[in-house]
C-alpha cells in the first residue's frame, strides 16, 4: 500500500494523471494482495484493461495474472521466487525482467517487506522518471521516522532503481512523455476525501466503529482530531455510535458516522431517532459485498434501497452519492449543509471501490470559498417562548436552540410530541407533527439536483448510472467514441429524495442502458418508482470487482 | 446563585405514575439533589430511557433527550462530549439499561465519563405490565416467568464496580433523604457514577413491597470505607435478610472528557467551525 501512494505522489508531482487501486482478501497475512496504478499524461476515469507492468513478488501473481497483460509488457520477478520462461509469454511479447529483490534488501539488511521499494525503483527507472522526485517522496513519507529510516528507504530503492538502469538500460519502451500542464494535486483515496469535506464542514464529533470500507476515515479523523478540535471516539457498537452522534448533535455539535451495511443494519434504529427528534446527521455508509459478512474487502452498490426504507416510520431523509473523490469531499461539506437546514439525517453512499482507491484531484478543489450554514439554530437566548418544534413552519423546518441556553429548554422526544417535546397522545396533534415533518420533503425536493449529463446530447447511447461507476462509463464513453459510436452519461449524485428534473432527461429518444453494481438494478427501481420509465436493458455486475470501460463496450456493442 | 425551589423543575404536567410507584421518591430526591447543588433547568441535560422511569421528563423541567429503550448512555456521553459544561444525567430502567443497554452501560463504566445514571431497579418490565427484568431474582414470578425467574440475576453494583465506575451506590426509594444525599453525592462526583435505586412495583409485584425492602435495608456505616473495590464487591453481594444502601465504591479517575485533547480550555461547541491550517492539511496529500 505504501509503495503504492508513494509511486503515485511521485508522478503526481511531477504532473501525471493518477489511480491507484487495490484488492486483498480479508485477511492480515498471505492471500494475494494487489495495488493497481494507471499513470497517465491525461486526465481519465478509471482503470483499463491493459496492464503494462506487472511487479510479481511471487510466482502465483504472475500466474494469476499473465491473462491480463498487454501486447510488449514486461513482468519484474525475482528469481528467488521462480522460473517463468520467456517463452510462457510469446503471445504477449511480453519482457522477462529478473530482478534479484531479496538479495538487494538483504545486502541493506532490510527486512524482506522492503523488496516493495526495490520494485518501486525499479518501476520507476522503467517508466524513465529521475531519482529526485521519488526520493523526495520518500524523505517526505519516512521523515518522521528519522533520518536513519529515510536513508534506509532510499538506498534500497535506489539500488531497485540503478539496477534497470544497468542492467535494462536499452529498455525505453514505457518512458512516460512529458505531462501537460502542471497542477498541484492532492492523492486521497475516497474515505480521505470524505474526512477532508467533513473537516472543511465543520465537523466536531464523530463515533465510527471499524468496518471495512471506512477504516481509512477512523485513521484520518483520529490522526487529526488534536489538529482540528475534533473528537473521534470508538463506540462499542454501531448502535451506540450513532447515538453518541445524536446526543454530540442535539448539543450542537456537527456529527457523524460511518459504516458498512452490516453496521448500517444496526444503526436503523437510531436512524429512525434522528427523522423523530429533528436530529441534524451525516452518515457515511460505504457499501461492499453483502448480504450478512458478504465479501467484506470487494465493492458493490447494493444499499440504495435499504437506504431509501431504512428506519421503522415514516420520516425525511436524504440520499447522496458520491462518483469519485471530488465529488466525496464536496458532498459530504454539503451534506453537513443540508443535515443542519433540514434537520434530518443525510446519508452518503460510498464503496470499496471509491473509498479505497487512491485519485489524484486539484488542489484547487479544496481551496475553493465554502459556506457553512447552519440553518435554524439559535445559539442565543430566544427572546419569549421558545417552542423546539414549532408547526407554522411552511418548510416544516424550526429554530433549534443549543441546550445550556436559558428559556431554550426542549425535549427530544422519541415519543410524538407537541411543539415543546413533551408527550402529545391525541389524533390531530399527531398528525400536525407528522405532516410537518414530512413538510420537509417537499422542501428538499425543491433544493434537489439534477442529474448529471455528461456527453452529448445527441448521443445515440444513454447510460444511466450513480456513484463511483460514473469515470469507469466515462472512459467506456471514450472507447466507444474510438468506435464511431456517440454515448453519454447520466449520473445521479443526489438520489433521494428522487430529483423532479430527471424526468425530463431520462425521457430521450436516446438508449438507455442502466448501468449498476448490484443484482437488481436499484437505481433502475427508483427511476421507474419516481417516473414510471422503465429502463430494459441493464448491466449488472455483482461479483465484487468493479467494472472495466471494456465490459461495458463489449455491451454495448455486442 | 440562590438555590431553585423545587418548583423550578416542575413542567406543569401530571405524573402518570401509579400512586404510591417507587419511581415518585427517586424523582423528589432527582429535584432535592438538583436544588441542593443550584443546577438551574437549562444546566442540566437529563436523558431518559424508554420505560417507567422514562416518563419522567413529561414532569420533569430541564433540557431532555428522550431516547430509544437502553439506548441513553451512548446520548449522554456524545452530549457530554459536545458540551461539557452541562451536568449529564442518565434516567434508566434495570430493564432499559442492563438489558437492551447492557453493552452500553459497561462501556460508559469503562470510559468513565462525568455522567451520573440513576437505574430505577424494580426487577419488572413495568410499562409492558409485568415481565421479568435481567435484575430480578431466582424464583421470582412474573407474566413472562410464571414458573419463577430460572436465571441468576444481574447485580448492577457488581458490573458497575467490575468495569471501571468511579462511583457506585445503592438507594432506596423510600427514603428520599437517605437518596438525595446520595444523589447529590453522585452528581457531585466527578466521572462516571451509578446509583441503582431499589424501588417497589406497586402493580406488578406484590413480593418485594415498602415492608419488604425496609425491613432489610440498611446504611453502611462509616466503619466502611469505599476505597476498596474487592471489599466493594463483597458488599455488592450481600442480599437477603440484610441488604446494605450507601455508597460502595469511590475513586478519583481522569474522565472522558479530560482525556479528549479538542477539551482543553473549552467545550466542543465552543471551538471554531473554520479550519486553522487547511492548507497545512491538504499539503499532506501532495
Amino acid at each position: 500500500m505504501a509503495s503504492g501512494t508513494m509511486l503515485a505522489k511521485t508522478f503526481s508531482r511531477l504532473g501525471y494523471h493518477i489511480l491507484v487501486t487495490n484488492e486483498y482478501p480479508s485477511l492480515i497475512r498471505g492471500g494475494h494482495n494487489v495495488v493497481t496504478i494507471r499513470i497517465a499524461t491525461e486526465k481519465f476515469a478509471s482503470l483499463d484493461h491493459n496492464l503494462h507492468i506487472l511487479v510479481a513478488l511471487n510466482q502465483e501473481t504472475i500466474d494469476l495474472h499473465k491473462n491480463e497483460l498487454s501486447r510488449g509488457s514486461v513482468i519484474i520477478f525475482d528469481p528467488h521466487d521462480g522460473k517463468p520462461q520467456e517463452s510462457d509469454f510469446k503471445e504477449k511479447s511480453s519482457k522477462l525482467l529478473s530482478i534479484p529483490l531479496t538479495d538487494l534488501v538483504t545486502k541493506h539488511r532490510g527486512d524482506p517487506v522492503m523488496r516493495n521499494t526495490v520494485a518501486l525503483g525499479a518501476t520507476l527507472a522503467l517508466l524513465g522518471a529521475d531519482f529526485a522526485k521519488l526520493s523526495q517522496v520518500i524523505t517526505d513519507q519516512f521523515g518522521r521516522k528519522g533520518q536513519e529510516v529515510v536513508g534506509h528507504n532510499l538506498a534500497i530503492a535506489q539500488e531497485g532503481y540503478d539496477y534497470v538502469k544497468h542492467n535494462f538500460a536499452e529498455f525505453n519502451s514505457f518512458y512516460l512523455d512529458k505531462p501537460g500542464k502542471m497542477v498541484r494535486q492532492l492523492i486521497v483515496n475516497g474515505s480521505e476525501a470524505v474526512g477532508l469535506g467533513a473537516v472543511r464542514a465543520g465537523l466536531k464529533f464523530a463515533a465510527i466503529y471499524p468496518m471495512t470500507p471506512i477504516n481509512a476515515l477512523i485513521t484520518f479523523l483520529a490522526d487529526h482530531a488534536k489538529d482540528f478540535g475534533i473528537i473521534y471516539k470508538q463506540p462499542e457498537d454501531e448502535i451506540a455510535g450513532i447515538n453518541m452522534a445524536l446526543g454530540a448533535s442535539v448539543a450542537g455539535a456537527r456529527s457523524m458516522v460511518a459504516t458498512s451495511g452490516g453496521g448500517f443494519a444496526l444503526m436503523v434504529e437510531g436512524l429512525a431517532l434522528s427523522g423523530m427528534i429533528e436530529a441534524p446527521l451525516v452518515v457515511d455508509m460505504g457499501m461492499r459485498v453483502g448480504p450478512a459478512t458478504g465479501m467484506p474487502t470487494y465493492t458493490e452498490q447494493g444499499e440504495l434501497q435499504f437506504m431509501i426504507r431504512a428506519g421503522h416510520g415514516e420520516f425525511p431523509r436524504i440520499i447522496l452519492a458520491p462518483g469519485d473523490a471530488e465529488e466525496a469531499y464536496q458532498l459530504t461539506f454539503e451534506a453537513f449543509n443540508l443535515a443542519d437546514k433540514y434537520q434530518i439525517p443525510v446519508i452518503m453512499l460510498t464503496d470499496k471501490y471509491l473509498n479505497e482507491s487512491q485519485w489524484c484531484v486539484p488542489e484547487s478543489v479544496f481551496t475553493d470559498q465554502v459556506e457553512i450554514d447552519r440553518g435554524k439554530l439559535i445559539t442565543r437566548e430566544p427572546p419569549g417562548e421558545f417552542k423546539r418544534y414549532r408547526l407554522d413552519v411552511p418548510d416544516g423546518v424550526s429554530d433549534r436552540t443549543l441546550p445550556g441556553l436559558p428559556n431554550g429548554l426542549f425535549f427530544a422526544n422519541s415519543y410524538e410530541h407537541d411543539e415543546t417535546g413533551q408527550l402529545a397522545t391525541k389524533g390531530d396533534q399527531r398528525k400536525a407533527m407528522a405532516d410537518k415533518r414530512l413538510r420537509k420533503f417537499k422542501a428538499i425536493e425543491k433544493a434537489g439536483k439534477a442529474p448529471a449529463v455528461l456527453g452529448l446530447d445527441d448521443s445515440e447511447i444513454t447510460f444511466v448510472s450513480w456513484g463511483s461507476t460514473k469515470g469507469i462509463i466515462l472512459e467506456a464513453i471514450k472507447l466507444l467514441a474510438q468506435k464511431g459510436k456517440k454515448a453519454r452519461l447520466i449520473h445521479f449524485s443526489w438520489l433521494y429524495p428522487f430529483p423532479r428534473e430527471a424526468q425530463k432527461i431520462l425521457s430521450s429518444d436516446s438508449r438507455l442502458i442502466l448501468v449498476e453494481q448490484n443484482a437488481t438494478g436499484q437505481l433502475g427501481q427508483l427511476v421507474r418508482e419516481a417516473t414510471g420509465i422503465e429502463i430494459r436493458e441493464k448491466l449488472l455486475k455483482y461479483d465484487g470487482q468493479p467494472f472495466f470501460p471494456e465490459e461495458i463496450v463489449k455491451k454495448v456493442t455486442q | 446563585m440562590s438555590t431553585p425551589a423545587i418548583d423550578a423543575y416542575q413542567t406543569g404536567r401530571r405524573p402518570t405514575w401509579c400512586p404510591g410507584c417507587g419511581n415518585f421518591g427517586i424523582w423528589i430526591a432527582l429535584k432535592n439533589a438538583l436544588a441542593k447543588l443550584r443546577i438551574p433547568p437549562h444546566e442540566a441535560f437529563l436523558v431518559y430511557g424508554i420505560g417507567c422511569h422514562g416518563n419522567m421528563y413529561d414532569w420533569m423541567k430541564t433540557y431532555g433527550f428522550v431516547g430509544l429503550h437502553g439506548r441513553g448512555l451512548p446520548v449522554a456521553q456524545g452530549a457530554k462530549l459536545a458540551n461539557h459544561k452541562l451536568k449529564v444525567i442518565a434516567i434508566a430502567g434495570d430493564g432499559d439499561s442492563l438489558g437492551e443497554g447492557g453493552n452500553h452501560f459497561l462501556h460508559a463504566a469503562k470510559r468513565n465519563p462525568d455522567i451520573t445514571i440513576i437505574i430505577h431497579d424494580n426487577e419488572v418490565y413495568a410499562l409492558t405490565t409485568g415481565q421479568a427484568s435481567p435484575t430480578a431474582k431466582a424464583g421470582f414470578k412474573t407474566k413472562s416467568t410464571p414458573g419463577g425467574v430460572t436465571d441468576e440475576p444481574l447485580n448492577p453494583l457488581v458490573l458497575g464496580i467490575g468495569a471501571g465506575a468511579t462511583f457506585v451506590a445503592r438507594g432506596f426509594s423510600g427514603d428520599i433523604p437517605g437518596l438525595t444525599n446520595l444523589i447529590t453525592a453522585a452528581i457531585e462526583h466527578k466521572g462516571f457514577s451509578v446509583v441503582d435505586v431499589l424501588q417497589p412495583c406497586i402493580s406488578f409485584d406484590k413480593v418485594h413491597t415498602y415492608n419488604w425492602y425496609r425491613e432489610r435495608v440498611y446504611q453502611l456505616d462509616s466503619a466502611y470505607l469505599p476505597n476498596n473495590k474487592l471489599k466493594a464487591l463483597e458488599k455488592a453481594l450481600e442480599w437477603g435478610d440484610k441488604i446494605p444502601l450507601g455508597i460502595f465504591y469511590q475513586e478519583d479517575r481522569p474522565t472522558s472528557e479530560d482525556r479528549e485533547p479538542a477539551l482543553t480550555g473549552r467545550t466542543l461547541i465552543e471551538q471554531p467551525l473554520e479550519v486553522a491550517g487547511w492548507d497545512h492539511l491538504l499539503s499532506e496529500f501532495i
